[in-house]
């Protein structure tokens, strides 16, 4: 948790952490494991009450944020869905309504953003590609001109949440650059198929995109130019993906922490063996640079931070490095317990490691850091 | 002073860039870290310009005001800091001078040390180190056995302490001796501020593994101190002391107020890049390199994390949220992520860090030099083993470790002997 909370948003902390604690707890969230959506619809839009899909909405289009910084309140979503593992669209949605809010015409945003608020439309983002195209960038889909509409075709993979979307938002090459469309999930000619997932309740498809007719008035921003909003939404996507992992950590640490108190073994608590406490202390280490670099992230974000590209990039490879390994590591101290299925730590290793890969692993994103580092001279670099 | 008549940090920062550009000496951005401690001659110029700063209103950004400081933010010295990085700085003076040594001070100091001894340290006139370590032992410091005894009023110091940074050129030192034998070991222990160039106190310096001279050992016989060098309370010096590495801590972790310009120690926390691995990497002309390419993004996600972590942590013991013994998180973080960047730009270097044309100082040398003393960062204040046992415990209030030397008076305790000069010297 960020350590700077101010009224508002602690109190929004809390009524989430209560909502979620009565309304999804660990057992609701296993009961879902078979559900082909992964969530239930209802639950959600009650969620969305509590203005889950609201705060990157710009006040005009009927959303809005606690104190004008509406990335840094989702991420306090975000990290509560973490310590419970919850279920649904929360990225993918809010990415959605991000960029419809931000660069979608007048009728597109009355058409759609009052539903994604209401919790009654679902977004998809369609930006990762097959062949390991996790960037957003869309080398997957295409779309040309024939007169007022464009025609997609292509593969997106994986996308979450697609199963039961609304609203897809697609990233397609176009003649002379990038385009996004906001194409409706129930278009003639579009495919979802499931996916299976490491996570029990995040859902993952394949769409396909078989001459799919959108008409120009659902594209979203710039026509050739959107590589900048794509951009952005990768990195909304990672930061929420990165808040997420910090809330399971937190969660898996506490209660590892208390299981190594209560547990004996040779006559004295696990938790007396410095040989598990300089474990733990690194572990902890971890997990505050997990945090730390997180808030980062979603500072450079909220700001639009020319920087925020290696920020967030930083980000997804500490953690993805980090996060697996401080589950791993508590694994490992619960002894045999912690690898049943009836045990509650499989559901955040299963979450996190999704985290670790889903949007870049490590290595890539370490690549991309080393493109913007070595790319720049060193008198350009900031001092 | 009022929160309506302090200066905003703008201002403050717009006046701090005029006055760089017009006193101090420029310094290329990627100019490597400063020499070694070991110069004499390091310390006179860093002296130098220290009064420089003074005499220009820039001495002490967070220090009190009553105390010769300027007494403002630490987002003040962070605006500084940034203006800072294209001029010399005395850096050296940083840690421990400053960030430790008149941070402990003003916290423990009575009014008359304070206003006799803030200004001069803030002047550049004084130059302090600290005397905690012992040949008997490091880690255990509140097993020291250097010791004051009383004589009238005075005190009596002997003993023996070490790992103390260019004690040879310093001024002044704070020395943590026992003076209660009779109580358990943390309860007999008072700090002392004492001259260094005194009467029975012998100097000797260190050669280190890399062949720097930087730290001292010292041997005290007889040594006199007044009794208004007594810091804190009379056997309430474990205090003092635990004081003292809080600010070690968060000076090494890069969250101290008291550091001004650049602080090395904890590179990357003040948001500078670590150029030392792109330049190797350009040096070589291994821009292309997959592996390389993955190394110098490490080592930068490194630098961005502890940056992070740093402003975590510190805004965390700043509203009370985290305890104040968070900082052994971010000191153990930055001597982890100092030992692993070490070992990149080892790699980085390839053969050019372990032979070089001889009398030439290359990136690849210093690459291969810095490896030999990977682990001092690890080691110096307070090693790794220790933050850990401070984090388990103290952070995360799992249970103690036994001591065999809890509640003993320290007289019984098992210890190692006192050292002595070596004789002839």
């Amino acid at each position: 948790m960020n350590l700077a909370l101010g009224d508002d948003q602690q109190f929004f902390q809390e009524t989430t952490r209560k909502f979620l604690e009565q309304e999804m707890p660990l057992t609701a969230v296993r009961a879902l494991a078979d559900d082909p959506a992964g969530f239930d619809r209802g639950w959600w839009a009650r969620g969305c009450d509590l203005g889950w899909t609201s705060l990157l909405v710009a006040e005009a289009d009927g959303g809005g944020s606690l104190g004008g910084e509406g990335v840094l309140d989702l991420v306090i979503v975000a990290e509560e869905m973490g310590r419970l593992v919850s279920p649904g669209p929360l990225a993918p949605t809010n990415v959605v309504a991000d960029a419809v809010s931000r660069s979608g015409t007048p009728e597109l945003r009355s058409a759609v953003l009052p539903g994604i608020i209401a919790g009654d439309v679902v977004g998809a983002w369609c930006g990762a590609g097959p062949g390991g195209g996790w960037d957003g960038t869309g080398g997957g889909v295409t779309a040309r001109r024939d007169g007022a509409e464009f025609v997609l075709d292509g593969v997106s993979t994986p996308v979450e949440a697609a199963v039961r979307a609304d609203e897809l938002l697609v990233t397609a090459r176009t003649d002379g650059g990038v385009t996004q469309f906001l194409v409706p999930a129930g278009a003639a000619g579009v495919a979802v198929e499931p996916l299976g997932s490491v996570d029990l309740v995040r859902r993952y498809a394949t769409v396909r995109f078989d001459r799919v007719r959108v008409s120009d008035a659902r594209v979203v921003g710039d026509l050739d130019g959107a590589d900048a909003a794509v951009e952005r939404q990768l990195q909304l996507a990672i930061v929420l993906q990165c808040a997420e992992t910090v809330g399971a950590l937190d969660r898996v640490v506490e209660f590892t922490l208390e299981y190594l108190a209560d547990r004996n073994s040779f006559g004295r608590p696990l938790a007396s063996y410095q040989a598990i406490k300089h474990r733990f202390a690194d572990m902890k280490m971890w997990l505050e640079a997990c945090h730390g670099v997180t808030e980062l992230a979603a500072r450079a974000v909220q700001d639009d931070d020319p920087d925020a590209p290696e920020i967030v990039s930083a980000a997804a490879s500490y953690l993805g490095d980090h996060a697996t390994e401080i589950v791993q590591e508590c694994t490992q101290l619960h002894g045999g317990i912690g690898v049943t299925w009836e045990y509650d730590l499989h559901l955040y290793l299963r979450r996190v490691t999704l985290h670790r890969n889903l949007l870049g692993t490590p290595a890539q994103h370490r690549e991309r850091i080393a493109a913007l580092l070595l790319t720049d001279q060193p008198e350009a670099a900031r001092a | 002073m009022p929160d309506q008549a302090m200066e905003s940090v703008e201002s403050f920062r717009l006046r701090a860039r005029a006055w760089l550009a017009e006193h101090m000496p420029r310094r290329p951005l990627d100019a490597p870290p400063p020499d070694r401690a070991e110069d004499e001659q390091t310390w006179i110029d860093d002296r130098a310009l220290q009064r420089k700063l003074w005499d220009g209103g820039f001495a002490g950004i967070c220090f009190p005001e009553e105390y010769g400081g300027l007494g403002l933010t630490i987002e003040h010295q962070h605006a500084f800091t940034e203006e800072s990085l294209p001029y010399e700085m005395p850096l050296h003076l940083n840690v421990p001078n400053f960030s430790i040594l008149g941070a402990t001070l003003v916290d423990y100091g009575t009014h008359e040390q304070k206003s006799k001894y803030l200004p001069l340290l803030l002047q550049g006139k004084h130059q302090w180190v600290q005397f905690l370590s012992e040949p008997t032992g490091g880690s255990d410091l509140a097993g020291c056995v250097t010791r004051a005894d009383r004589d009238g009023d005075e005190w009596v110091l002997r003993g023996s302490k070490i790992w103390s940074t260019a004690a040879m050129s310093a001024t002044h030192a704070m020395c943590l001796a026992r003076t209660d034998w009779d109580a358990p070991k943390h309860r007999g222990l008072t700090m002392f501020l004492m001259e260094i160039h005194q009467p029975g106190v012998q100097v000797d310096p260190i050669k280190q593994v890399n062949g720097s001279l930087e730290f001292c050992q010292e041997f005290f016989d007889d040594v006199r101190l007044p009794p208004d060098s007594v810091v804190g309370d009379v056997n309430d010096g474990w205090t003092v002391a635990l004081t003292l590495l809080a600010h070690e801590r968060n000076a090494v972790g890069g969250g101290s107020p008291y550091v001004s310009g650049r602080n090395y120690l904890a590179e990357g926390a003040d948001g500078a890049r670590d150029l030392s691995s792109i330049a190797l990497v350009r040096a070589r002309g291994i821009d292309d390199d997959p592996v390389a390419r993955q190394l110098v993004a490490e080592a930068h996600v490194l630098d961005v994390t502890q940056r992070g972590l740093v402003q975590r942590v510190t805004l965390g013991m700043g509203n009370g949220k985290l305890a104040g013994q968070a900082a052994a998180i971010t000191k153990l973080f930055t001597a982890t992520s100092a030992e692993r960047k070490t070992e990149i730009r080892l790699t980085l270097a390839g053969t050019e860090a372990v032979t070089w044309p001889a009398g030439v100082e290359t990136l690849g040398r210093e690459a291969g030099e810095s490896f030999l003393e990977r682990q001092a960062t690890s080691l110096a204040g307070g090693s790794n083993e220790i933050q850990r046992n401070i984090i388990a415990e103290r952070v995360l209030g799992m249970p103690r470790e036994w001591a065999a030397d809890r509640d003993v008076p320290f007289r019984d305790v098992r210890r190692n002997a006192m050292p002595t000069a070596p004789s002839g010297a």
